[in-house]
């Protein structure tokens, strides 16, 4: 039995935790939306009084639409890549024995361990020498696919496990299946929410870079994060708040469908698994 | 348990009788669906890193001494890293303070909006450095909340975005939302009738924090705390988005590469807070399994 003093001190515990928890809500939360507001405003040193506008958005896309696109395709490619290299991989980390497959795991994982400054300086010193592949998009791209390949392996293999893949090849095996026609017709297809979540975490990370792009990006080859630096650094407060507010639409709803991906993820592994 | 075993046992009969040699060939065959990422791996990033760790050894351009040996004997570059490690730490003992206190009410109580609290809480994980540069810069920059706030108080604009207070907040934010979800996750698997126990025996709030909350999650507190300060190590985009003065690494390796062409300088501080950050992230795993880090 709890006293009476026991149980009010309980619920004024509560209150404080309940304040403490939204306030901390609010540090994340309030700077996006006056980030949102100054870029539909008129004028943000005026205020909302001035009037809301489209204009803003407009001058962002006017100037900065190369950018944009550049890091849409940079993404479907560096997901084509990583979809090429780490599926295999994480095939191949299921078959080879353990402590092999750690050390792989462990290599594959350094460019995520490592800075991105790090990463985009080595590449830089090693191959900024070659003039066209340089300038070209392509060497943003590798750094990409270098920071992105442990998020599309990890999620493929933690599902190969968790379907037991090693079995249902058996199957296959035993009815003459070679090893291409196992991986194509019985491998992957049972990976396809893991694939999946992989993707859109790929395409989340490419898209909100900066880093090692920041580093390795050209006066031609500037993607939406050096964009958005470039305009936070030299533009009316306005035009940076658009961009950003073209940013949040792009990465908001990618956050959502991962977080929905992974609530649909769980619930069929705990239906499906032991 | 181990694949191996596995997938000789349930082979049929027939293959058993192979040559030892083609049943090696047969396992090295795994080996092949790894080659493409190794290839790639090794072209793009061991091999210029191998080479980054050589040219950290070559002598600096100012003082004419081994890169490596400068960073420790140049007050200067020994300062920044010192700057740098002392801000990560506090940052990442604040957030996981924070981010402990929140998950521990989210994991125990349910109320009306709770989803929505917790969406708020974890979507700026997506957000690169940059954009939380600019985040600070909206509630501390010259036109910003803080300073707004000052003009109606006291008739003065209060800017706290450029100093290290900026920085720290800025860091602040990004950290907040890695430590949340694994806490709460910790919280949830924490038997709540141990907390009862306690409290039934007499024990206070604080008690049962210090004696039963802190050691029951500790794992996920040293994990996330790991991962807060390895980003935070090697975060760029908040600090070059504030042009904070403050000379932390990244920053300092930047300037001595893009500045003055310091190859060695610039190299050598890259693979020292390569080396901090990986060994930090190591613990992490070791502590939590498989969260994976992520830059800011």
């Amino acid at each position: 039995m709890f006293s009476s003093k026991t149980i009010r001190s309980r619920h004024g515990l509560f209150l404080l935790q309940l304040a403490f928890t939204l306030i901390v809500c609010a540090f994340m939360v309030v700077p996006v939306l006056m980030s949102v507001t100054a870029g539909l405003t008129e004028n943000y040193f005026v205020g909302l009084k001035s009037g809301l506008t489209t204009r803003w958005l407009l001058e962002v896309w006017d100037l900065y639409a190369d950018s944009i696109w550049l890091s849409i395709y940079l993404a479907l490619a560096c997901l084509v890549c990583t979809l090429i290299l780490g599926v295999p991989a994480a095939y191949g980390l299921l078959k080879c024995n353990r402590r092999w497959a750690a050390f792989v795991e462990e290599m594959l994982l350094m460019p995520v361990a490592v800075p991105g400054l790090a990463t985009a300086l080595a590449l830089l010193l090693a191959y900024g020498g070659s003039q066209g592949f340089r300038t070209s998009w392509l060497f943003i791209l590798v750094g990409h696919v270098l920071f992105t390949l442990p998020f599309m392996m990890r999620p493929v293999l933690s599902v190969m496990q968790a379907i037991d893949v090693v079995r249902l090849e058996e199957a296959a095996s035993s009815l003459g299946a070679g090893q291409l026609k196992r991986f194509f017709t019985v491998v992957l297809p049972n990976c396809t929410g893991g694939i999946l979540a992989g993707a859109l975490m790929v395409i989340t990370l490419s898209v909100g870079e900066f880093n090692i792009t920041w580093m390795l990006h050209t006066p031609l080859t500037k993607t939406l994060p050096v964009g958005l630096a470039d305009s936070y650094a030299s533009m009316r407060l306005e035009v940076g708040s658009a961009y950003t507010l073209i940013f949040l639409m792009m990465i908001v709803p990618l956050m959502m469908i991962i977080q929905w991906v992974g609530h649909w993820a769980t619930r069929r592994a705990e239906r499906v698994g032991p | 348990m181990s694949q191996d075993v596995l997938a000789t046992e349930g082979q049929p009969a027939r293959r058993a009788v192979f040559h030892p040699v083609l049943k090696r060939f047969r396992r090295m065959a795994s080996h092949w669906w790894l080659a493409p990422a190794l290839g790639f791996f090794c072209a793009f990033w061991l091999l210029p890193f191998v080479q980054l760790i050589a040219i950290g050894a070559q002598p600096d351009n100012s003082s004419q001494t081994l890169g490596y040996w400068a960073v420790l004997t140049h007050s200067q570059y020994l300062w920044s890293l010192l700057s740098t490690v002392l801000l990560s730490l506090s940052v990442s003992l604040i957030a996981v303070a924070v981010a402990g206190v929140c998950g521990c009410f989210l994991a125990r109580h349910r109320f009306f909006g709770k989803s929505a609290v917790l969406a708020m809480l974890t979507f700026p994980l997506a957000f690169p450095g940059v954009v939380v540069g600019f985040l600070v810069i909206m509630l501390g920059g010259r036109q910003g909340l803080s300073a707004q706030i000052g003009q109606v108080l006291s008739g003065e604009h209060w800017t706290f975005a450029y100093s290290l207070t900026g920085l720290f907040v800025g860091y602040l934010y990004f950290s907040i939302p890695r430590v949340i979800m694994t806490v709460m996750a910790a919280f949830e698997k924490l038997d709540p009738s141990l907390e009862e126990a306690a409290r039934s025996l007499g024990a206070s709030t604080w008690r049962v924090v210090r004696d039963v909350l802190i050691p029951g999650i500790r794992p996920a507190l040293i994990s996330t705390g790991a991962i807060c300060f390895a980003t935070s190590m090697g975060a760029f985009g908040t600090v070059f988005t504030l042009g904070t003065r403050i000379n932390v690494v990244p920053i300092a390796i930047y300037g001595e590469f893009t500045n003055y062409a310091n190859f060695a300088m610039a190299a050598a501080l890259s693979v020292i807070l390569g080396v901090v950050t990986w060994i930090s992230l190591s613990l992490a795993r070791r502590f939590a399994g498989d969260s994976v880090g992520g830059g800011a």
